[in-house]
């Protein structure tokens, strides 16, 4: 599948953030989005996840098929907020998840493996550190299949051994056909990726 | 929707739920009452209904802005929003008000026939009020809903929840009251209002639920 966006513009409260985005992401490819605090970088991922209304250009996805027509279906989307319930253990949290997004990938304790956090799923999510809940977050990416990742910030608290970990999985989803756009501050370790500057294009 | 179902019930037994809240101001309005009323004892037997239907209904209130405020706190309602190709929103919604129907409301319409004898109410009355909160409590969750999914945004939401909410259920309240009182006092109807109840929850259960995906859909900032 490919996600084109078109001359995009965004606007927040009425108010003009970002306008003139282009962009085309085929199987495999990545975008990382970058640029200062308030240049619209969290805007343009939930206007591509379909959060947030377009304002101006278009927005499509070609050869989604049946399964994904559109890209709300496609993604997976990583906000700021890790959307687990505290009072819910994590394994908990996670199985939740898998049954709510259907297309079952992996189950909550392999996906709790794959980002280091085995042996703790039935600790209550409140119970873990900021690192260890964008972990068990980014696990959520790999309890259900979905081709397209839009992430915000995703290492934001996580360590050096975690992050290595995460771009190793990036790599992974990536080499499987998927198709990734993240907005950071901090270096993904993604080779060949594209990248978008905000803030600068204007 | 049954995973949802469960989690829904789950957060609302575990820690902080607030399932007991609801039953607890429900019993202070009850027991307060005959202290405020005075020692009549057949002028409670005779405003009984009526004071626990009016109890319901507040305690009903009392945990909506907690609907989906909690899910937008932590971010989960983008995703179930962002699912509405899979599961469409409006039945997340309806499965949603079943969980805290059933969570925050069931608790307080079984605690209804202990509380009627505060009220010195007879059996059958008792009974019939029971069986009037049954039906027509689900009515004023899926009104609350809506209210809710307008209000989400908002960080003290709750009153203003209950000042948007409170007038629509106003049928539920006097339909709900007076087929109460049909089972008791003999030339009333108990059937005919008691029909109607049922036909108002099953008319919001429909609309309610649409209403308020219509308003989480556009209200994601």
């Amino acid at each position: 599948m490919r996600l084109i966006a078109e001359n995009l513009g965004g606007e927040r409260g009425g108010e003009a953030v970002f306008s003139g985005i282009n962009f085309a992401l085929g199987k495999g490819q990545a975008l990382i989005v970058t640029g200062p605090n308030g240049a619209g970088k969290s805007t343009l991922l939930r206007i591509v996840a379909g959060l947030l209304p377009v304002a101006a250009g278009r927005l499509l996805v070609e050869g989604g098929g049946e399964d994904f027509p559109s890209v709300a279906s496609a993604c997976h989307y990583l906000g700021h907020q890790n959307a687990m319930k505290t009072a819910l253990s994590v394994a908990e949290n996670l199985r939740f998840w898998r049954d709510f997004s259907g297309a079952d990938f992996l189950s909550a304790e392999e996906a709790l493996a794959m980002v280091g956090l085995d042996g703790i799923g039935h600790l209550p999510f409140g119970y873990l550190s900021t690192g260890q809940r964008r972990r068990a977050a980014i696990a959520k990416l790999l309890v259900s299949r979905r081709p397209l990742w839009l992430l915000d910030e995703p290492t934001a608290g996580l360590d050096k051994a975690s992050e290595e970990r995460f771009g190793r999985l990036m790599r992974e989803h990536l080499d499987e056909g998927g198709i990734i756009i993240a907005a950071t501050h901090l270096p993904l370790g993604l080779e060949g990726a594209q990248e978008l500057r905000m803030g600068e294009t204007r | 929707m049954l995973a949802l179902f469960l989690r829904d019930i789950r957060l609302s037994i575990r820690a902080g739920g607030g399932a007991l809240t609801g039953v607890i101001f429900f019993l202070a309005v009850i027991a307060t009452i005959p202290f405020g009323v005075g020692p009549d004892i057949n002028l409670l037997a005779r405003i009984g209904p009526a004071i626990l239907w009016i109890g319901a209904l507040l305690a009903c209130l009392l945990g909506l802005d907690r609907l989906f405020q909690a899910d937008r706190e932590d971010g989960s309602l983008d995703l179930l929003v962002l699912g509405d190709d899979r599961q469409m929103l409006a039945l997340t919604v309806l499965t949603k008000c079943l969980a805290h129907w059933a969570g925050s409301v069931l608790p307080l319409v079984i605690a209804a026939p202990l509380l009627g004898l505060f009220m010195n109410m007879e059996p059958i009355g008792i009974g019939a009020t029971a069986l009037t909160l049954l039906v027509g409590t689900p009515a004023i969750t899926f009104i609350g809903a809506a209210g809710a999914a307008v209000a989400v945004a908002l960080p003290r939401g709750g009153l203003l929840i209950s000042v948007l909410v409170l007038p629509l259920t106003i049928p539920v309240l006097i339909f709900g009251v007076s087929a109460s009182y049909g089972a008791v006092a003999n030339p009333d109807p108990f059937l005919q209002p008691f029909l109607i109840l049922a036909a108002l929850t099953l008319f919001l259960a429909v609309l309610g639920p649409v209403a308020a995906a219509l308003a989480l859909r556009h209200g994601t900032d």
